[in-house]
């Protein structure tokens, strides 16, 4: 061990960079306040102050930086997704995380391991098929693969037919990858910070004040604050917030549960979802392996974990990798997700003048954390909603014109 | 494990059970706007606190209201749809 590491250890005082400047007061007026300081929040503060010179922005969050469903999401990122919409969306948040470490001067540890989603039906075959498909189309690396092939790609991968449900193939997606989830909101945060933006923790919205039907103003737990625009996006608590600014959203917050395992020597390079069995998994840098399935049966707003959710992901995690059954649990937690009813966010314009929105994120908006910053600053500097997030607009509800995602992102996260 | 009271079957494990949403208005099935469609059918209260939901026993298949309070998980109570559903809906009038 190095000497420089013992002292540091010993040391009374760790002195470690801030990521964000620790401001006392609130200013009484910004150009933008950004309601939620999780990942999608601090990513728009971060490319509003880049890309757009906007740089008179409020980050408020409630409680500490990032410590919602950015900080409890099992960090699964990929672009094999069903619609073309949302494979195009997706991809162009791929190819912003691929540089971000650079970009950010910050290792966000983006590891490209491939990913896999087992099919045991032949409806799940189907599906593959179909993805691979539109993925290709638009240029995303997508392949159905069979048992032969996942021998060489997953070698522990039981692949047995005698079990309850046997893999009959898989969609295999190259490009998956993981990453450190804190460090993407840090490095966006510091980003945002540098250029000038404030991040205000501790720090509670509670309404909005409005003038013509336009918004014109935040309160907060520490007063209130005026503003040209706001930026909602708040993940769980999206229709708490909402009705705050009077309108609702076709969200349900449902709680989704994860959990990891003690460390282990590496085994599992790849990413393993099946969404038959309502499992995914993989192994972190640590050597823990990661683990989730579906969200809860029922809406909560609540972040306990029950047992019911453990012993059903064990049973099926225990077909695919029988081996692991020695392996204790480590962790637990919960996330509240903001589901919609097509498995698509919810983004752009609201019924609020000025009042825009970045919600409905569910069990899969890790991976979209860059290009929501992007497109969703490009939308407050320009008050023009992008054609890439045109079709995920609030709307589209009101004219019975959904983006089904439920086939690629139910369990895939 | 979690229990629900089942107005029937009594206490069962809550895995048992389906949410089946808000119990809600249904437009008028012959004048009901698009729009009143739309939000009748995606749009949820999505209430932090005390909810009037549909509930199912899934092996009965058996619909029931449950009064529940969605920030501490406690089941505050159940009973039969007819308790406040006292009239059919008629379909037939929509023949036009
Ligand atoms: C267990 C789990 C696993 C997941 N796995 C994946 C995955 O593998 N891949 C993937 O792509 N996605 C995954 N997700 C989904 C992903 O985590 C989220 O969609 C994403 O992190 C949402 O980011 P956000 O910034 O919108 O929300 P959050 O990080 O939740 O941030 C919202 C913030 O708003 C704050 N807030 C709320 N109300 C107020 C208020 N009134 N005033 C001020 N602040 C407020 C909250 O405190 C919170 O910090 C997973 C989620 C969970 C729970």
């Amino acid at each position: 061990m190095p000497f420089s590491l013992l002292k540091y250890g010993f040391s009374k005082v760790h002195p470690s960079e801030r990521h964000f400047q620790n401001l006392a007061e609130l200013k009484s007026s910004y150009d933008v306040v950004i309601v939620g300081g999780g990942g999608h929040g601090l990513a728009t503060a971060y490319y509003l102050a880049k890309q757009w010179g906007i740089t008179n922005v409020a980050v408020l969050e409630k409680g500490y930086l990032a410590g919602g469903n950015t900080a409890r999401n099992t960090a699964i990122i990929r672009s094999n997704y069903l619609t073309p919409e949302g494979v195009r969306f997706y991809d162009e948040s791929i190819k912003l995380f691929q540089n971000l470490s650079n970009e950010f001067d910050y290792n966000i540890l983006y590891s490209e391991r491939g990913h896999l989603t087992l099919a045991h039906t032949d409806a799940a075959m189907r599906t593959s098929r179909w993805r691979a498909e539109v993925n290709k189309h638009l240029g995303v690396n997508s392949e159905v693969v069979y048992p032969d092939e996942l021998a060489k790609l997953c070698p522990h991968l039981n692949l047995s037919q005698k079990v309850r449900y046997p893999i009959m193939g898989a969609l295999h997606h190259p490009p998956g990858a993981i990453a450190r989830h804190d460090a993407v909101a840090w490095g966006y945060a510091r980003g945002a910070s540098d250029r000038g933006v404030e991040i205000h923790t501790h720090t509670e919205v509670t309404g909005f004040n409005f003038e013509n039907g336009r918004v014109i103003g935040v309160k907060t737990n520490r007063g209130d604050i005026r503003c040209g625009k706001v930026l909602q996006a708040v993940a769980g608590l999206s229709s708490e917030v909402s009705k705050l600014a009077g309108f609702k959203l076709p969200i349900k917050s449902i709680p989704l549960q994860a959990c990891v395992s003690e460390p282990v020597k590496p085994f599992l390079d790849i990413i393993v979802v099946s969404g038959s069995l309502h499992v995914y998994v993989s192994q972190s840098s640590r050597g823990e392996l990661v683990m989730g399935s579906a969200s809860d049966p029922y809406p909560l707003y609540s972040t306990r974990s029950t047992l019911e959710f453990k012993e059903e992901l064990m049973m099926h995690l225990l077909e695919l990798f029988p081996f692991v059954g020695k392996l204790k649990l480590l962790r637990q937690w919960a996330g509240t997700a903001d589901m919609t009813p097509d498995f698509s966010p919810v983004m752009g314009i609201t019924p609020i003048q000025n009042y825009y929105i970045d919600a409905g994120w569910g069990t899969w908006g890790f991976k979209a954390t860059p290009v929501c910053g992007t497109r969703m600053a490009e939308t407050l500097a320009t008050d023009k909603v992008p054609d890439l997030i045109k079709p995920f607009e609030l709307e589209r509800f009101y004219r019975f014109d959904q983006l089904g995602e439920r086939g690629a992102a139910s369990v895939g996260h | 494990m979690k229990l629900m009271p089942c107005p029937i079957n009594g206490l069962r494990n809550i895995s048992e059970f389906i949410c089946g949403g808000e119990v809600e208005t249904m437009p008028d099935p012959s004048t009901g706007s698009d729009q009143e469609w739309a939000e009748y059918l995606f749009i949820e209260n999505n209430t932090k606190g005390v909810v009037r939901e549909w509930w199912m026993h899934t092996p009965t298949s058996y619909w029931f209201i449950a009064e529940r309070n969605t920030e501490t998980e406690e089941i505050i109570k159940t009973y039969p749809a007819s308790d406040i559903f006292k009239q059919r809906v008629d379909f037939t009038q929509n023949k036009s």
